[in-house]
């Protein structure tokens, strides 16, 4: 799963208010080359949670991007790269994910995100 | 079809290790699954600007339809909920993310994130109850309900399905309509019987001006706008020049329900995605007496 995935990914159990952002428990990251697309990270960009992004970034261990940034960052190419970088080829592979607000681990194996619920949950 | 998948087992036995080793094996199943998902994106008519979007397959399966997304450059994200499916998906490197959920549940995602949704015969699982818990009505309306709110503003979901029969048609639809998407269904090859495919073409938010009812009560089948429109003004002329007149008096004649009725009827119809005859002069005109 790739850390795109997780920023849009919420918490879907019933009762939950602000599912967002899962937690990462990291047992395993894995780097895949993806091809470079400046114009779909710039289609992206508006819609990503920058303080999650960074966030879970650092949790799989990469703690290059700037905690804030605005729009005219995507005009610097070194942004870009690392932006890419984080969003498209890095994959959590082995680990879990972790609704804020109940704690209930939904884990993460061969890289998908089990994100079935309980019957009570819904 | 002699045998529905849907009536033997829930899709996450259903589709065990054996069933979704077919979806790698067997040529014309991968054939099928391309020419659809060729399809639904070409329905979701995403702007032709080149620029990769961000797109959800919803029941993706091995990956088959997510293939032709990468094709097309766009990234996707995979929902399934056969483990083995996605086993096999993974088999496949597939360069979308995979997600194990069960759609009936909602789609656990952020608000306006995904520029377009589309599914390849999956929709309509979700008008069986495998489980004591399993309400159709409830989890379409789940599924829906969380479809609308995790696409982008004017995104669009397309989403080929095989409903058993009118009923269910129309209860996929009624969901959708009633959480606020608009659009209708789009039949292709509607005279074979195995050709025939069926696609929901649902757009999320209001309608856009050429589709748009004036009255604003909303959804409608895009080819029948027009005659809508029209239907929607004689109606009015009449209510307004008989206004003073109790309203039971102007439907009920000795002929029967009379025009408006049927014009009425029509629409109905028309909005849930029937084939609808257009209205013209003669619909509901009198018989001469010689009949």
């Amino acid at each position: 799963m790739r850390l795109l995935t997780h920023n849009m990914l919420s918490s879907n159990i019933k009762g939950v208010s602000n599912g967002f952002p899962l937690r990462i428990e990291v047992g395993k990251v894995v780097e895949k080359q993806v091809d470079f697309n400046a114009d779909f990270l710039r289609n992206m960009f508006p819609k990503i949670e920058w303080k999650a992004f960074v966030d879970a970034a650092k949790t799989v261990g990469y703690a290059e991007l700037p905690e804030e940034v605005d729009s005219s960052a995507l005009e610097s190419e070194e942004f870009l790269n690392k932006f890419h970088h984080a969003l498209l080829e890095l994959h959590l592979e082995e680990g879990a994910l972790v609704c804020p607000e109940t704690g209930r681990r939904f884990p993460v194996s061969k890289g998908i995100p089990n994100m079935l619920l309980h019957e009570d949950e819904v | 079809m002699s045998s529905r998948p849907e009536l033997q087992a829930p899709p996450e036995i259903f589709y065990d290790d054996v069933e979704a080793r077919k979806y790698t094996s067997s040529s014309r199943i991968i054939e099928i699954q391309a020419n659809l998902s060729e399809r639904a994106l070409e329905l979701l008519a995403l702007p032709d600007d080149g620029v990769p979007r961000l797109l959800l397959d919803i029941g993706c399966g091995s990956g088959l339809s997510g293939e032709t997304l990468s094709e097309n450059g766009h990234q996707w994200v995979g929902l399934d909920i056969s483990q083995s499916m996605l086993d096999i998906a993974l088999e496949r490197e597939v360069e979308g993310d995979l997600l194990l959920g069960d759609m009936g549940q909602g789609l656990g995602l952020r608000p306006g994130v995904i520029d377009g949704a589309i599914s390849i015969s999956a929709v309509q699982w979700l008008c069986n109850a495998d489980k004591s818990c399993h309400v159709p009505k409830l989890r379409l309306k789940a599924f829906f309900g969380s479809l609308y709110r995790c696409l982008a503003r004017g995104g669009r979901a397309v989403l080929q399905v095989y409903p058993e029969n009118i009923q269910q048609r129309e209860l996929i639809l009624r969901s959708a309509m009633h959480v606020g998407f608009s659009g209708g269904v789009v039949v292709d090859y509607p005279h074979s019987s195995k050709k025939r495919k069926e696609y929901l073409v649902l757009t999320c938010g209001p309608p856009s001006v050429s589709t748009s009812v004036p009255t604003g009560k909303g959804e409608d089948g895009e080819s029948s706008s027009d005659d809508e429109s029209s239907g929607d003004e004689e109606n009015q002329t009449v209510c307004i020049s008989d206004r003073h007149r109790p309203k039971k008096k102007q439907k009920i004649t000795k002929k029967g329900r009379g025009r408006d009725w049927v014009l009425k009827k029509k629409e109905q119809r028309r909005r849930r995605g029937d084939d609808v005859p257009p209205d013209t002069k003669y619909t509901a005109r009198k018989r001469k007496a010689r009949f």
